[in-house]
């Protein structure tokens, strides 16, 4: 051990010292946002917001929708989109201006533009492809 | 030709793992750059973070010359590690504000009395909203908004020694 030859105040001193040592947080003191982990009164708005939340994406914690992150930032994000569903803004109003900032990245609902065409079309061509070297061998083996 | 058609399928096989574990073991972590580079401050109003100090406004933005928007947060440890860089540009009369986020104007006193204080204006953003409306996705980050108040350019983490020249060139850009 360390401390090992050490007085018992000296111990107690060492104690104190990292009992007392302030972590170095990455989180603030302040308390949640209101609406942050407080659900909207009217059922309808916060099944939309709950909706929306879900396809949102957190910005420090990539790869979780701020609906399942426990980050400040997603807290401070959910509290931004119920305060505004609760004043009657649509949703998909929300995460255009969300993407306005963010780009699509901040989107789990990605738009069909040139460069995301491919995700939709693959699939039916792959199948039409397939569909076509398919005929072919069912052809061949009647013959 | 037949041999080589034969070989096709195998070849794609071999590019969809070799995507697939080029995925699975790049870091996932990405910078998120703000998309409001070019355009204007979003329209905000924040009160005062520390008495004695003026809050800031994207009013404030339009007198002119271009400014540095420094992000922060008293709770921030590369916070810290800027702050001498950002004493630095000060010094260099580069005009400097801020926006503390989640902050307490006590815990904010505190950090500017022991990391130096290059700030003319803070604004105290409670609850993020004005760091979502620029698209910045943390702490520390600073813009450089020019004199009519478009956004020219985002710096994302804390301003290294080794940053401070782009930042200035940033801002000369901006002028």
């Amino acid at each position: 051990m360390i401390t090992k030859g050490l007085s018992p105040s000296a111990m107690a001193a060492v104690w104190l010292l990292l009992l007392s040592a302030a972590p170095l947080s990455a989180e603030s003191v302040m308390p949640p946002a209101q609406y942050a982990y407080t659900q909207l009164p009217d059922p309808k708005q916060e099944a939309a917001a709950a909706r929306l939340m879900q396809t949102l994406r957190c910005l420090v914690c990539q790869g979780q929708s701020i609906a399942d992150s426990d980050a400040e930032m997603a807290a401070d994000m959910r509290a931004m989109v119920r305060r505004r569903i609760q004043a009657g803004e649509a949703p998909e109003e929300i995460r255009s201006w969300l993407v306005q900032r963010y780009g699509n990245w901040v989107s789990y609902d990605p738009p069909v533009e040139p460069l995301t065409w491919p995700l939709w079309a693959a699939p039916i061509l792959l199948l039409a492809g397939g569909l076509y070297l398919a005929r072919g061998r069912f052809r061949r083996k009647s013959r | 030709m037949k041999r080589v058609v034969l070989w096709v399928p195998l070849g794609l096989f071999v590019v969809l793992v070799v995507t697939v574990a080029l995925g699975l073991y790049s870091p996932a972590e990405r910078t998120i750059r703000s998309q409001m580079i070019g355009k204007p401050v979003p329209t905000f109003t924040l009160p005062e973070a520390v008495p004695g100090r003026p809050g800031l406004a994207s009013a404030g933005f339009k007198a002119g010359e271009p400014r540095l928007l420094n992000v922060f947060a008293s709770w921030c440890g590369p916070c810290i590690a800027e702050a001498p860089q950002l004493m630095e540009l000060a010094r260099r009369g580069v005009p400097i504000d801020a926006i503390a986020i989640r902050d307490r104007p006590a815990d904010v006193a505190e950090f500017l009395e022991k990391w130096g204080d290059p700030y003319q204006r803070i604004g105290s953003d409670r609850d993020s909203s004005v760091q979502l409306a620029l698209g910045s996705s943390g702490v520390p980050e600073t813009f450089v908004i020019d004199g009519n108040g478009i956004i020219r350019h985002q710096h994302i983490g804390d301003i290294r020694p080794e940053n401070v020249t782009e930042v200035l060139e940033a801002y000369e850009a901006a002028r």
